[in-house]
Parts: C-alpha cells; structure tokens; sequence
C-alpha cells in the first residue's frame, strides 16, 4: 500500500492548497492554546474547520485534529469542547497527547479514532500497546529520538500504525517532556502550544555583531550581514566545559526523503511533514515532492532525486536520530 | 509537610552512591526514592547495591520507592522496567512503560517527568493506582493548588519539586558524548566527572542550563524557601529534594527546620547562598513569569 502523505495546514488556504497538492492527509488545529502551533493568525475557527474538511472530503483526503497540548487544571472544558466540536465537524481522527484527554475522549467520543501526539513521547512498543489497549489509540506520531531500526522494532510488536516525521522543524528533546522554553520564556509547547516564542524574541546589534535572544539569553551572535537563524532555544550557542558550539543541536531542520524505502520496509504507515506555521506554497510543493516519492516507491521507480534542498530556507538537512548517529 | 529524596539524577562512582544512601538513613527525610532516572548505562555500576540501601533505608523507617527511567526506547531498557515490580517496594514511574508493566491492581507512586498537568489526568491515574504524584516542575502554583485540592479528595498525596536543578528536557541524544565528539554508546562515561551536571553558559558566559548526559537541567537550582507557606496552606503532603554530591545532609536538615517553623522564610536561601555565593537560585515556574525567576533579592549577579 502506498505509503501516506500526512501534511500540516495552519490555514484553510493552506489545506486546499495541500489538497490539490495530492496530500492523503491534512492534520490542523483549531485557533486556541488546545494545539501545539498556537502561533498568532494560525489554525481554524469551527466554521473554517467544518468548510475544510468537507473540502478535503470531497477531494478524497482526510484530515485530523490536532489537540495535543496538556489541558490546564481547571480549565479542561476548552480541551473536551475541542474534542466534541471536532468530533461535530466530521474530522477523521484527533491527535492527542494527555492521558486524561484521551480517557475522556475513549469515554465520552467512542466513535472519534484516536491518535497518539508525538507530544505523548511514546517511544517502545509497551507503551504503544497500552495507549492501544487503555485508549482504543489507532495510530502513534513517533518521538524523532527513534533511529530506522528502533522504529522495524516497534513496528514488529504493535498492531498500531506508526506515523513518523520526515521533513522540516526537528526537535531533539522528546517532545511533550521539554520544559527548556517556559524556563526561560514561561511559555512552553506543553502548556501553552509554543516554543522559543517570537513574543521573547530580541534581535539586537552590537558592535558589528547581530544577537539573537530569547528571554533575555543569548542563543546566537552573527557577524551583521549574515543570516541570523531563529534562536531556538535547543539549537543554540553555549559554552560547556572548554567548548563552544551547538551543544544540543546545529540549526538544522529534518529531511528524512532517501529514508522513505527504509521507513516503508520498517513498517511505517505514514510519513509526517512538520510546519503548519508554513505558507500555502512552502506546503503544496514539499506534499507535491514527497507524493512523488512514496508514489514511485510504490511503481517501483527510483525516488526523485535531491528534491527538496531549497526548501530549507538556507538551513542545513539532517536525517535526525534515524541513521542511528545518535546512537 | 513532609520531605522526600528525589532519586539521584547524576553519575556518581559507586562507593559515594552507597555513602549518600547510607548518609540518608540518619537524615530527618521520610521518603527515598532510589535507582536510575536518567540512563540504563550507568546501571551495571551500582545496580547490585540498590538491594542493601533500600533495606537499609527501610530499616531506619524511611519510605522507600524505586524510580523508572526516564524515557525507555531499548530492549534492554524495557526488561529493566519490566522487573521494577518485582523488587518488593512501590514503583514510582516516570515514564508511562513503567505503567504498562505494573499488574493490575497495583499501588504506584508517579514522578515529575510524568505529565500530570490536569484533574482528569489526575483522577485518571488515582483510579489506576497512584497514591502519590510528585507534580512536574512547570506547572504554575495556580495548578498546584488546582491539583492538590482534586488529589486530596482521591486520598492522593501531592509532592511539588522542593530543590535542585531542575530536570528541563530528556533526549535520545547523549549531550556529554556529543561534546566530546563520541556518541552515545561509545560515551566513556563522560557525565561521571560532573558529579552535579556540567554548566552551560551563553557565549557571554551567563549561566543557562546544566547538562547531565542525556537529560538537561536548569543552572538554576530550584528552592522553595519563599513558597513553603503557600504550599502547605494548599495542601501539598512533601516537597522532593533531589540529591547533590555535596551538602545535602545539611540542606535535608535545614528544609526540616524550615518546614518545623524554626528556621524562618528566607533563612534557608540565604544559607544556601551563602555557603555557596555562586549558585543561582529559582522559583519562577510557581511565582514567577518564567522559571529561571527568582523571588529573593539576593541572588548572585552572574
């Protein structure tokens, strides 16, 4: 079967435009602090949602919700009403991430398929198998902490479909389980659906040099004329012991293309391409490459070559934790 | 209000890890919280004394629970979790899989690392069996007191993280490895020479973070001095404490005379700081605008 294409939509423009780009799928979020991209002038309200999942409907894709941010105490009605409207608006599944969220959910929404948020960090086939058994949970976003093997791994002891990341933003910390950004901003992807927000973001000159801050630290320094990178908390400067550098990571993004063949015989069921705060364009065209690919894959054709380079925004590519470097 | 040892989340030689346990049975804590946290690796080499320090620890009347790790992605790593179960003290998990493997019905304590940051969750795992939940470190006092209101109800025992560096994020990537240019299963066991994480400071050398292999903490350490008062009223049952190579008898005392009364509000920080002046102090993430915030006046400048 033809591996699927799961792909981010921050505006409805941007989901048609991933539609007619071939998209399988299409995951969005509704415009509060329920999902994990509440970004400013992102997401759908409940009319724009109920209009773009008809619209992909119609055109054969599907399209899932995410609520993947941990509900505040006290507060958990705006999570359950996310669900139910979700639920109303025809979606074919939600992605969520808390453990109370998806009990309410399986109890209260039996007939919504369930997805488990790579916010959830689920990364051994136990674990899998007990959101699958506790949560009727159909589908898991792998963490990307996860080498190709580790995921054959996974995949030959679940019954669970396996959903992993292959293009655009990379974190490097298992995700739902990083409190690095509230430290320093308080504001996190856990309980407020950001990270490293533009909000605590100075860009500052001195003396010839461009600095980057997030809540008053430093993450990176420029000569001024170059590009300064967005300071990402995790893939900043620092000095530890004698060196200084990328400590954590470089400023790079995910591009897992020459892995698809390896994902497929790993089991994997559909590939994920991050950035729904990304344009309508920036989507359609890596939906467009990356549905070239897995429909090669399944002609048994060669996989387009080099096909997405430019898209990186001038960032180097990295194929994360999959090529087991990490390891 | 009483006071619970977080498990150690650094590498230290053996012989020290048994000193520091020992140490423990004569402190005025009430709670251990032994094994490994952060990395299977580190396991081989004090795994056949955890045993006799529980005993110990049991013998000198503390309660006694053993940690999961952190984030289990290895064969090997889930067959340690699997026989947690089976060593004859509560479990406390701190990730999920620890839970997968817990039979039913089973009383279980829940450690920070597991997000517990509403009531369904809350009730959700009181229902499963947790008697105890130590809150993550992120959440504001508004939620403590939010959470600790539900847990009493349920007969669960709230802990709030009472000090030390915070635990921040966790990775499959070895940050002590990466710095020395070698990866995770050739480490050499780079984290062992620091002994209480290894700073990380911005390029204009201002403290940030601490790195401690694959987990990473705050420069900071946490100190609950100023909220203990806020946190009682609210009901929270422990403040955790989490281990460091050096003075940590004396801060367990000090915390157990803050919590008596005898010390007042702001002596313990300034004990702290004063044997140690170049520490950072924090309590942001319960009264702050951000976590790295710290309500006193006294801290050091870096």
């Amino acid at each position: 079967m033809v591996m699927e294409i799961v792909c981010p939509a921050g505006t409805p423009a941007a989901l048609r435009a991933a539609v007619k780009a071939g998209a399988h799928t299409i995951y969005c979020g509704f415009n509060d602090e329920t999902n994990a991209r509440n970004f400013p002038g992102l997401n759908f309200n409940r009319v724009e949602m109920r209009e773009a999942v008809q619209f992909a409907h119609q055109h054969g894709s599907s399209v899932l919700v995410a609520i993947n941010t941990f509900p505040r105490a006290g507060d958990e009605a705006i999570w359950h009403r996310a669900v139910a409207d979700a639920e109303a608006c025809g979606v074919d599944a939600v992605i969520l991430a808390d453990l109370g969220l998806l009990d309410h959910t399986a109890r209260t929404h039996p007939g919504l398929r369930r997805h488990l948020s790579v916010q959830a960090a689920a990364a051994n086939a136990d674990v899998i198998n007990f959101y699958a058994d506790t949560f009727g949970v159909k589908r898991v976003v792998l963490p990307r902490v996860l080498s190709v093997p580790e995921i054959a791994a996974i995949n030959a002891e679940t019954e669970v479909e396996t959903e992993v990341f292959v293009f655009g933003g990379l974190c490097v910390m298992a995700e739902g389980r990083c409190s690095l950004s509230s430290y320093a901003t308080g504001l996190s992807p856990n309980m407020n659906g950001v990270c490293s927000p533009a909000s605590h973001v100075e860009y500052i000159e001195d003396r010839g040099a461009l600095d980057a801050r997030l809540g008053g630290y430093l993450i990176h320094r420029v000569d001024k004329g170059e590009p300064a990178p967005y300071p990402t908390l995790c893939k900043g400067c620092f000095t530890a012991g004698e060196k200084t550098g990328h400590l954590f990571e470089d400023p790079v993004s995910l591009n897992a293309e020459r892995l698809i063949p390896q994902l497929q015989k790993a089991g994997v069921t559909a590939l994920k391409i991050e950035g729904r705060q990304r344009s309508k364009s920036y989507v359609a065209q890596v939906v467009r490459n990356f549905r070239a690919a897995v429909d090669a894959l399944e002609a048994g054709r060669p996989l387009p070559e080099g096909m997405l380079a430019r898209l990186s925004e001038g960032q180097a590519m990295t194929t994360g934790a999959y090529k087991k470097t990490w390891r | 209000m009483e006071l619970t040892v977080g498990p150690n989340q650094f590498f230290w030689p053996a012989e020290g890890w048994s000193v520091f346990y020992d140490d423990l049975t004569r402190s005025p804590v009430d709670r251990v919280v032994v094994g490994e946290l952060v990395c299977s690796k580190r396991l081989p080499f004090y795994q056949d004394r955890i045993p006799d320090a529980i005993s110990k620890l049991v013998g000198a009347g503390k309660d006694v629970a053993l940690t999961s790790l952190a984030l289990v992605t290895l064969k090997r790593e889930r067959r340690l979790t699997a026989e947690l179960a089976e060593m004859g003290v509560m479990v406390e998990i701190n990730d999920l899989t620890a839970l997968a493997h817990l039979p039913e019905p089973c009383i279980f304590s829940v450690g920070p690392l597991v997000n517990v940051y509403n009531e369904g969750t809350l009730r959700w795992l009181a229902a499963r069996g947790a008697r105890r939940i130590c809150l993550p470190p992120e959440l504001p006092m508004v939620s403590v007191e939010t959470l600790t209101k539900v847990a009493t109800d349920l007969g669960v025992a709230i802990e709030v993280w009472g000090h030390g560096r915070l635990p921040l994020a966790i990775s499959g990537r070895c940050y002590h490895a990466r710095l020395h240019g070698r990866s995770k299963d050739n480490c050499q066991f780079a984290c062992e020479d620091d002994p209480d994480g290894l700073d990380v400071l911005t390029t204009v050398g201002r403290p940030f973070m601490a790195m401690n292999g694959v987990q990473t903490l705050s420069d900071s350490y946490a100190c609950s001095d100023h909220q203990i008062e806020i946190l009682r009223s609210a009901g929270v049952s422990a403040l955790r404490l989490s281990p460091q190579s050096t003075g940590f008898a004396a801060l367990c005392a000090m915390y157990k005379q803050r919590i008596a009364g005898t010390l007042p509000r702001g002596a313990l920080a300034q004990e702290v700081l004063t044997a140690n002046p170049r520490l950072r102090l924090s309590d942001g993430f319960l009264s702050g605008s951000c976590g790295a915030e710290w309500s006193g006046t006294t801290n050091h400048s870096p």
